[in-house]
């Protein structure tokens, strides 16, 4: 009996001892030597190889930056949407611009309130799909289908639909701004905006550049392109694209005039203080204006905290 | 004013569905079932209500507490699970046996998969072979086929071998030799086993109806048949005295039941005919091996559990050829 | 008669539901305002030649083509554009439009002969034939609005051994290219006399499904007496099986010969062509009449008249409802098109076009529950495949996103008859995801053939 069992521990433990050996010697002979470098600069980035940066995964950007330092001595225009390239210059030790969070916005408002469905939808759950088969459940033709091609798309989980509104909700905290959702938009609703200071930020939360009269048609806070608010920026930071207006992220200070001055509500302002007469954001305006008490609008308010600033 | 539907063409669709396809197959089982109450009585009849109740309260139970997704108990696939089950098992099996046997066929031969449509292993089989491993000597106990008006509805059974239990232990000669094991007999039913299996004109009969509906595909049964045939054909012709004649091979045990019911199952089986004709030359010549050299009097569970598992084998090789493409000269 | 024949692998055989066979065309009238919209074929839409206050002639031109794929639009009638602007089609989308206020009198812009005598001499040669063709702006009227002179003009090196009219209508309901053949039994034919020496062959081959016995007997007849005239042209019976009227399967049924994956037809020799178009060639040719009008067929179980129309392009679908009997209560399905290629419809008053073979109103009965349950493999879709795909694999790997899976089974070779979501007894919405697949694998394959 304890024969037995000592052969069988002799015999496997030889085994295992000569295959040890064995893998070693293999383990030397196909060695890939790289640069250590590449995983340090890996270590600093997020690791949720989200595509965002343009390369494969976060290895591929990091290979990308320990070879262009290596040539010119900088890593510009290589960035990982989410993450602080300064952290991966200083590996390499080098200088990175600034970096400027971002965050998802999307640019409908087009709600199940605010654009009643007028049609009924049957079918697979793919934007891409019922973009080509119709104009939408409101009758939208710029506006969110409301079937989720971002939310697969998030690789940060940071995108819900929401069950009573219909449309896709960014939580700020998982966030990193990638623009894997804007790209999988088969709409372009979904835009990559900076934070903005305090993470205070306004934009036009519509995408419909139609006709005022086709947009009022279908949805209650849709842009009209009425340009009050190109009119009222003092910054000339709002444009025209087509009858919609589009607030430049670059130019906007984010006083939040031109929200008051929209007939429609359809300028969002995230993240300031309830509107109040004497609030220090809203310093410049004349408290003649009153502030629209557009339901949505105080809603997305309350909705995301003012602590809340995600900044790597 | 109603709202009009949006959605991609095509816009009508045929009346078939899943639950019908189920239900048919449940009504193809029932003169099999009033066989095996004529011959095995309450037992028989007690095992396939309690079989089919337990199945589909597992999966209620899964579906509504575990999963808590959408509950398809009508589709009815869960109650053919349990009467496939039940059929599989002798008539005076314990109640709780089979109820561990529903358990596991729907837990862990289907749910656990993921449902319907998601599993690799025919979840009655799965169940039955869990029990045989599990409780073998009440799994292949088996009742004597005793027609209740000879003996009453609620009458004991007196156990006793099933023709494949006789040739395993004692070789062919002593099959022949048995006064009892008419042909005849063998075919009506009148003999021991499983009590879904006995009556190969009954499951003749619902087989028939399922093709016509065009519920099952003829090519599965039709290739496990004919290899098993010509399979102990061959064995028989080369020494009679240790075999037995191929015909008996296919009416004994539960090839029949096997190769009508639990080959077609669309889940675990081919989808092309080419792919099924070669399934069910992989269950016949596993069958007939198990039978003639393997430890176990029958084999077609083992055997189509075994080509369940190389189904999608089987479906990445043969994939029907694509309309004006050309198909690579073959060597 | 000849021996039926059909396509050999896949097929489904829906309920025919031809409801409106026996109801003569009838000539439909137009409303005040048409909109004539710009887009009409298959590919981009034709540049507007005309502004507001211009006064229109009946089959004047309105819009040039714009690209390969694109064909001319004309002025359905006659009277001053009110504006260019956009109107919403049958998606919901909006897309460019003219608006025309419509005076009583059709006045008809020059070289028109508007009499219905039946010409039979071709006097034009086949280069003419087919710059008429494009001229006129015809498109398959099929559904597909494909322009036809594209498919008549044989590239270099390929030979037009049969011109293939396809007279199937396999699609249930639709009766309008039917309807088309008896009443003009003999336009058609020179038709088909035009397009045979348009890509110069002798062999004009009509294919119909045998349920339009009473079609094939008709065209049998003339053609029998009028030997000398039709000679070569030949009338195919077809067996009734959806879908007998796709091309490649038409030319499969026929010939016997397949098209090559990722080829066109004319690689077999083969050109086809619709019914309704070939009427509209003859017209074109022999009349000079530009595409302005074509029949529609208004139907449904629950439309108390259902009717085949003779409708002039820019007229809004609702009012052609309202000439079948009215909108039936409970209606939750109206599609473009017959049952099983058309598109769903957001709203009613879109306006009728090239493409706008029928308008068919259904109840949820009649489109069947679609209930969606899980897949069990049964291998359905497969069998019904006429193409040879396996719908289930493509379903679940386009599910996936994985494009280069899709494209290895042979995504692109689907013609979207829609047999395999009709077929499936899960109600899963097979053709949705291939077509979402084939949109991206299609993009793919370009992006990676213009490196």
């Amino acid at each position: 009996m304890s024969n037995t069992l000592l052969i069988s521990l002799a015999v496997l433990g030889i085994l295992g001892g000569i295959l040890a050996v064995i893998l070693y010697f293999v383990a030397q002979k196909f060695k890939v030597e790289e640069n250590p470098l590449i995983d340090e600069a890996e270590a600093c980035l997020p690791g949720a190889n989200c595509g965002g940066c343009g390369f494969a995964g976060c290895r591929a950007l990091a290979e990308a930056c320990v070879k262009q330092a290596a040539e010119k001595g900088n890593i510009d225009g290589l960035a990982c949407p989410g993450t602080d390239m300064g952290k991966v210059a200083a590996v390499l030790g080098l200088t990175a611009a600034a970096f400027e969070p971002k965050i998802a916005v999307v640019r409908c408002n087009g709600s199940c309130q605010n654009s009643p469905a007028k049609v009924h939808y049957e079918g697979a759950d793919i934007c891409a799909f019922a973009n080509t088969l119709y104009a939408g459940e409101g009758g939208c033709s710029k506006g969110c289908l409301g079937l989720g091609d971002c939310v697969k798309k998030c690789n940060f989980d940071a995108l819900h639909i929401d069950k009573e509104t219909g449309l896709p909700v960014v939580d700020p905290d998982k966030c990193v701004g990638c623009g894997v959702c804007a790209k999988n938009c088969p709409r372009g609703i979904i835009e990559v905006r900076p934070r903005g200071k305090k993470d205070r930020r306004v934009y036009v939360c519509c995408s419909n550049t139609d006709k005022g009269a086709l947009v009022i048609k279908n949805c209650s806070v849709g842009c009209i392109g009425c340009q009050k608010c190109l009119k009222e920026c003092p910054f000339e930071a709002i444009e025209m694209r087509g009858n919609l207006a589009y607030i430049d992220p670059a130019k906007c200070k984010a006083c939040g005039k031109c929200v008051k001055v929209c007939p429609r509500g359809s300028i969002h302002a995230i993240n300031f203080p309830a509107p109040k007469p004497e609030t220090p954001a809203l310093q410049g305006a004349e408290p003649v204006v009153k502030p629209q008490p557009k339901p949505e609008l105080v809603e997305v308010k309350t909705e995301v905290k003012p602590e809340n600033t995600v900044t790597a | 004013m109603n709202k009009y539907t949006i959605s991609g063409s095509p816009h009508v669709h045929s009346t078939e569905n899943t639950q019908k396809i189920m239900y048919r197959v449940l009504l193809a089982l029932v003169p099999a079932l009033l066989v095996a109450i004529y011959y095995f009585g309450w037992y028989a009849l007690r095992l396939t209500l309690v079989s089919m109740a337990a199945c589909m309260l597992t999966e209620w139970l899964i579906q509504k507490f575990l999963i808590k997704g959408p509950l398809t108990i009508n589709d009815g696939s869960a109650a053919l699970t349990g009467l496939l089950l039940a059929f599989n098992v002798p008539a005076n099996l314990p109640i709780w046996m089979v109820i561990v046997g529903s358990v596991v066929a729907i837990g862990i031969g289907k749910m656990a998969f993921g449902g319907l449509g998601k599993n690799p292993f025919n979840p009655a089989l799965v169940g039955r072979v869990f029990m045989l491993v599990s409780f073998p000597t009440a799994m292949t106990t088996w009742p004597k086929a005793a027609p209740i008006f000879d003996k009453g509805f609620f009458a004991d059974a007196v156990t006793g071998p099933t023709p494949l239990g006789i040739l395993k232990e004692a070789g062919a000669g002593s099959l022949a030799q048995a006064g009892d094991m008419q042909f005849l007999d063998m075919v009506l039913g009148n003999r021991g086993g499983a009590f879904g299996e006995v009556c190969a004109i009954a499951l003749l009969l619902g087989a028939i109806y399922l093709i016509a509906r065009k519920v099952i595909d003829i090519a599965t049964p039709l290739s496990i048949l004919l290899t098993v045939f010509i399979f102990t054909g061959i064995c028989y012709l080369i020494n009679p005295a240790n075999f037995i004649a191929p015909w008996y091979h296919l009416i004994y045990g539960g090839l029949i039941l096997g190769a009508f019911f639990m080959a077609t199952d669309m889940v675990t089986t081919p989808m092309t005919t080419q792919g099924k004709i070669l399934f069910g030359f992989g269950v016949g010549v596993i069958t007939v091996v198990i039978r003639l050299w393997g430890a176990y009097p029958e084999g077609v569970s083992f055997a189509i559990l075994i080509m369940n598992a190389l189904t999608p084998l089987i479906n990445k090789a043969f994939k029907p050829q694509v309309f004006g493409v050309v198909k690579p000269a073959k060597k | 008669m000849n021996p039926i024949k059909t396509f050999p692998r896949g097929g489904v055989h829906p309920e025919e539901n031809k409801l409106s066979a026996n109801q003569p065309i009838q000539d439909f009238p137009m409303p005040k305002q048409i909109i004539v919209p710009l887009g009409q074929c298959l590919g981009a839409p034709a540049d507007c030649i005309v502004k507001k206050g211009d006064r229109v002639l009946t089959g004047q031109l309105i819009g040039t083509a714009k690209g390969f794929v694109s064909a001319n639009v004309h002025s359905p009638a006659t009277g001053t554009v009110a504006k260019v602007d956009v109107v919403m089609d049958h998606t919901g989308y909006y897309k460019p439009a003219v608006f025309i206020d419509r005076e009583e009198q059709d006045e008809w812009v020059e070289g028109v002969i508007q009499t219905d005598e039946l010409l039979t001499e071709i006097k034009l040669d086949s280069k003419q034939i087919i710059d008429r063709v494009k001229d006129c702006g015809i498109v398959g009227m099929g559904g597909a609005t494909f322009p036809t002179h594209v498919k008549l003009m044989v590239p270099e090196g390929k030979k037009a051994e049969y011109i293939i009219i396809n007279a199937a209508e396999c699609e249930p309901y639709l009766t309008c290219d039917f309807r088309l053949l008896l009443e003009k039994t003999q336009e058609f034919l020179v038709g088909v006399k035009i397009l045979m020496k348009a890509v110069n062959t002798d062999k004009g081959i009509i294919g119909i499904e045998e349920n339009k016995m009473e079609a094939i007997e008709l065209l049998e007849k003339t053609i029998n007496a009028h030997r000398d005239l039709y000679k070569g042209i030949e009338v195919q019976p077809l067996k009734t099986k959806y879908p007998q009227g796709g091309e490649k399967q038409i030319i499969k049924a026929i010939t016997g010969r397949e098209v090559p994956s990722g080829k066109l037809p004319i690689e077999t020799g083969c050109v086809v062509v619709n019914v309704a178009s070939t009427y509209a060639i003859y017209e074109a040719v022999q009349k000079n009449k530009p595409l302005i009008e074509r029949i529609v067929t208004v139907t449904g179980k629950s439309v108390k008249k259902p009717c085949n129309l003779r409708v002039r392009f820019g007229t809004p679908a609702n009012l052609l409802i309202e000439a079948a009997g009215g909108l039936p209560e409970n209606i939750t399905d109206v599609i473009n098109g017959g049952p099983m290629m058309g598109k769903s419809v957001s709203v009613t008053d879109f306006p009728c076009m090239k493409g706008t073979s029928g308008i068919l109103l259904m109840t949820l009965d009649e489109a069947q529950d679609r209930r969606q349950t899980n897949c069990i493999r049964c291998g359905r879709c497969a069998k019904a495949c006429p193409m040879g795909l396996q719908p289930f694999l493509l379903h679940k790997v386009a599910k996936l996103n994985d494009f280069d899976e899709t494209e290895a089974n042979h995504i692109m070779d689907c013609i979207e008859c829609g047999s395999c979501e009709f077929t499936c007894p899960a109600n899963i919405p097979l053709l949705d995801y291939i077509r979402y697949g084939k949109a991206k694998t299609g993009a793919i394959i370009r992006a990676r053939n213009q490196k």
